[in-house]
């Protein structure tokens, strides 16, 4: 046909794609198309800082709303990444602010946040609305402050799991006395008290209040007058609970609690009594997510509570919970999606709780929806994994954590493959997946074979040779993110899948085989690729070519090399000279 | 610093010689091992998982002949998918079976076999042919989709044939073909106890533990191969008491992978609760303990400590890898030479002081005081050299000759 969609009608019909997969398919149809969606697209999501520079985006999306970006690899979260390796997000917001001045929502994820960037974020987007700091680090409480003090529009400010300085509560108050609009606030990882008073008034003047994560610093007697304050919420994180159960205070609570008819979500209890939980009861029939791994509370009194909430679909639990209570989960709690259980003393030797395999294997056949797993344990066996990826072959997420690295199958010794080949060859719609045990080249084998659509692998202590990462790279259509340490893979393998690399977002591979050599060879013939070596002992010149490196980072990038490397940090460039920071 | 080796060898830990030591135990093992191997040829598809593995063997070993990358599996030689194109590599690899068993092991740079060497020479001096290096690059599509294909086919069967029923036997079958491709890696030292499991015909302990790779004797006494991992814990444990455990024991850096915010705030929880007795109990109480010369502090929880003794013990743990350092030549101490008595020396003697810095900031010597009183005022610890705590030192003298 010679005529086309007036743009309108086209830019109409594009606002109902959300999801960025399909304004992606959408913007390669043909020039207009890609013109139009360009100037409509609101939302961004970087998966990867140094995968393009902030210039890059801004000029292709002149009018966005809400950015989302990521920094550090996940590694880092377990002290993989030495400090001051980057992800600043500076750069991106001075950018921003420049050229944004509608921005409405931050999320960033792993990434160094100052102080200056709060304050330029503060005062530099007039409708700011949402702000999410995930295990981000490098600021303090004085930019919380500025952020309190100037968003006279911000509904959402959420620290979770973020490294603050925390140098008093006193930011709680710079939020001005005719500020309403706040709907989320989470500062679980704050240390210091906030001011009681200023919280309470806070809560009281904003009607829209659905999120509530109190910090450790509240104590058990204030949250009733806070529920009182905010019946309508829906997310609530308890503060510390004093070690004294006071029957005042217990039925101050209960009363409180049975004010909120909306509560869904509950989480915090750190240092909590048993005999606190009971106040939670009349709220516990509308619980869909329940966060109980700081609480150190043993399983009788856990599997009191969890009886109670036939609605959970998520929960998150320490070991204490022991085999018998998982059973009762099992049972109990049919609706169950998410199940994570976090090891209360990963580093003595000797178990302290009785948490096996076995607790798992019931959950997996009792609840038939689970499809997210987190476990720690301390012993696996090829049988139990065998019959957990049987019973729930609808398993997207299977992170499975043996605390002792390369440790067998209990029952017969044998490596791990078999189970974790049960894994993937049943679970056909694993997007996730985390190994440990005791593992050769077989389980990659398997992983390379079967599981087609899994999007993040990690590794660790396991395979024995390049052939478990070949099997991997040529194997895992959808592979996105891998990241291994202490592994026996090397140059072959890398070098013999260096396209894949491109088809990935990044690839991490700490204390493994790999020679400088391979890593110099691999940044000279993938020019698409940032190909960066962390290495502490000093320039990589400096040693043979075929020592391993320590640590290597790759990824796709389309905005050339960092500019911002610390000094520990090499990046593989076209021209084969090393080149520093 | 990287600490993962300290309890864990990592595989790349292990000694290459182990690896490329061409012993002649090796080679014996290969020889028992030819059969299957080259039952590959025309084999009936009951030895499936042995084919797709030693088919993928085979190809390796060929990749270390010359420096054809594109070899990496061999299958652009053999890129048809029919069985006799794998055949002719093992035709080729039964004559030179004894030579190619060094080079069936694969992504160790720098291992002592010359051809290896030659190989990363090579490599690094760019005189290979791109494509060979990079069989997935667009002009190699034709040959890579094979590739993909063959390994997927093959390992299918493989998979599928031992997934079936999962019986007894065929878990051992499998894990004997397993064990005979990995064998290759395992080091010279435990051959021997692997030929004996392929002929007792069932996986059994002494296979697992050749196969370890970490590999080290430890592992072959115990009846679960995981305690003597744990022994080392409890050997540095030593006379320490539990609750003080996350701070005495030697970790391997970010395993298990627990985020920092949850580790430090279940150890102060954790405090917290052991000291319940009904009474409210202030959170942990952590200082920085400094030692002269280590290049970082640490902290510690005074709070889990109830006695000056216990503090001392958990600190000489802590500590315990500087003051070998600084002892150097003069008393030759291996780690195990280093009990408990020679550090006590060191700190209560004439090299070390144990001070603290009290709320009003002046350093005092530990000890003094009762020790509720200590915790109440300390603010840090610093562990002096003798020489710079001239004035505590005699002081130090008499109160360890007291205390002793």
């Amino acid at each position: 046909m010679a005529y086309s969609f007036p743009e309108e009608v086209l830019e109409y019909v594009f606002a109902f794609l959300s999801s960025d997969k399909d304004r992606n398919a959408v913007s390669l149809v043909c020039k207009s198309w890609y013109e139009i969606e360009r100037w409509c697209r609101r939302r961004v999501f970087i998966g990867n800082c140094y995968a393009v520079s902030p210039q890059i985006v801004i000029r292709r999306f002149p009018e966005v709303r809400a950015v989302k970006i990521k920094g550090k690899p996940h590694f880092a979260d377990f002290n993989l990444v030495p400090e001051r390796w980057g992800a600043y997000v500076y750069p991106w917001i001075s950018a921003m602010a420049r050229s944004y001045p509608w921005l409405e929502e931050i999320k960033l994820k792993r990434m160094v946040v100052t102080d200056e960037s709060l304050e330029l974020i503060s005062k530099s987007f007039k409708n700011f609305k949402v702000l999410m700091l995930s295990s981000c680090e490098g600021f303090t409480t004085d930019g919380l402050s500025s952020i309190a003090a100037n968003c006279r529009n911000l509904r959402e400010l959420d620290l979770r799991e973020s490294d603050v300085e925390d140098l008093s509560g006193h930011w709680l108050s710079h939020f001005p006395d005719n500020f309403t609009s706040l709907v989320s606030l989470n500062m679980s990882c704050l240390g210091s008290e906030v001011s009681f008073s200023a919280l309470e008034r806070l809560v009281s003047r904003c009607p829209n209040l659905k999120t509530l994560r109190l910090n450790r610093a509240v104590p058990v007697e204030k949250l009733a007058s806070l529920l009182r304050r905010a019946p309508q919420l829906v997310e609530f994180g308890t503060g510390a609970y004093s070690t004294e159960i006071r029957t005042d205070i217990f039925s101050n609570l209960v009363g409180a609690f049975s004010g909120c008819k909306h509560l869904k979500s509950l989480s915090g209890f750190w240092d909590v009594v048993p005999a606190y939980l009971p106040a939670m009861y009349c709220v516990c029939s509308r619980i869909t997510s329940l966060n109980l791994s700081y609480a150190t509370v043993q399983s009788p009194d856990l599997v009191e509570l969890i009886s109670q909430c036939p609605n959970l679909k998520c929960l998150w639990v320490l070991d204490y919970i022991e085999d018998a209570g998982l059973k009762a989960l099992s049972s109990y709690c049919k609706d169950l999606q998410e199940l994570r259980v976090f090891p209360s003393d990963p580093y003595s030797a000797e178990p302290n709780v009785s948490l096996t395999e076995q607790g798992l294997v019931t959950v997996s056949a009792g609840c038939p929806k689970l499809q997210s797993v987190l476990y720690f344990c301390r012993q696996m066996s090829n049988a139990a994994l065998v019959a957990i990826a049987r019973n729930r072959p609808n398993l997207i997420r299977f992170r499975l954590c043996i605390i002792e690295p390369q440790a067998p199958d209990y029952l017969t010794l044998e490596p791990l493959d078999t189970g974790f080949g049960a894994i993937v060859e049943h679970c056909k719609e694993l997007r996730r997946l985390s190994l440990s045990g005791l593992l050769t080249d077989r389980v990659f084998e398997y992983i390379g074979t079967h599981a087609k659509k899994l999007e993040m692998l990690s590794i660790a202590f396991a395979g024995d040779s390049d052939l478990g990462l070949h099997y991997v790279l040529s194997g895992c259509e959808s592979l996105r993110k891998l990241e291994i340490r202490d592994c026996p893979f090397g140059d072959k393998a890398l070098l013999a899948n260096a396209a894949k690399l491109e088809t990935m977002r990044s690839l991490w591979m700490s204390s493994c085989s790999v020679s400088y050599g391979a890593c110099k060879l691999l940044g000279q013939k993938m020019p698409n690729l940032n190909v960066e070596v962390i290495d502490e002992r000093g320039p990589p010149d400096s040693r043979p070519k075929t020592c391993p490196v320590e640590k290597l980072y790759v990824y796709r990038t389309v905005a050339g090399p960092r500019a911002d490397k610390p000094d520990f940090v090499w990046t593989m460039d076209e021209d084969g000279a090393l080149r520093l920071s | 610093m990287i600490m993962e080796s300290i309890i864990f060898p990592t595989v790349k830990g292990m000694a290459e010689e182990d690896y490329f030591s061409g012993s002649q135990e090796i080679l014996h093992f290969f020889d028992l091992m030819s059969p299957p191997l080259l039952g590959v040829e025309g084999g009936g598809r009951g030895n499936a998982p042995l084919m797709s593995s030693s088919a993928s063997v085979d190809c390796i070993s060929q990749s270390g002949l010359g420096l054809k990358e594109r070899n990496y599996l061999g299958l652009s030689d053999c890129s048809s998918v029919d069985s006799s194109g794998v055949s002719n590599v093992s035709e080729e690899n039964k004559s030179n079976l004894n030579l190619k068993a060094t080079e069936l092991r694969l992504g160790l740079p720098g291992s002592r076999s010359p051809e290896r060497d030659s190989d990363f020479i090579l490599l690094s001096s760019d005189k290979l042919d791109e494509k060979q290096l990079f069989p997935l690059l667009p002009s190699k599509d034709g040959i890579c989709s094979l590739m993909q294909k063959s390994i997927v086919s093959g390992n299918k069967r493989g998979f599928s044939d031992t997934m079936d029923g999962f019986s007894e036997k065929k878990c051992s079958v499998f894990a004997e073909g397993k064990w005979m491709f990995n064998a290759t890696g395992s080091d010279s030292g435990t051959p021997q106890s692997v030929i004996e499991a392929k002929l007792a015909g069932n996986a059994g302990k002494n296979v697992i533990l050749s196969n370890n790779s970490s590999g080290t004797q430890p592992t072959m006494k115990k009846e679960v191969p995981t305690r003597a991992l744990q022994e080392g814990h409890n050997k540095m444990n030593g006379s320490n008491n539990n609750s003080s455990a996350p701070a005495a024991k030697a970790q391997v850096v970010g395993w298990p992978p627990i985020r920092s915010f949850r580790k430090n705030t279940l150890a102060t929880t954790l405090k917290t609760n052991d000291e319940v007795d009904g009474k409210p109990v202030p959170g942990a109480l952590f200082v920085k303990v400094s030692m002269d010369g280590a290049p970082y502090l640490r902290k510690v929880d005074l709070r889990t400590y109830s006695t000056y003794q216990e503090l001392s013990s958990a600190l000489e743990k802590m500590f315990m890898c500087f003051t070998i350092r600084q002892c150097g030549s003069q008393e030759a101490p291996g780690r195990e030479m280093m009990g408990e008595n020679k550090f006590k020396d060191l700190v209560h003697g004439s090299d070390y002081v144990l001070t603290f810095e009290d709320k009003d900031g002046d350093w005092m010597l530990v000890g003094d005081v009762p020790w509720e009183m200590f915790i109440e005022s300390c603010k840090r610890l610093k562990i002096m050299k003798g020489s710079d705590a001239i004035g505590l030192a005699p002081r130090a003298m008499e109160k360890s000759k007291n205390q002793n």
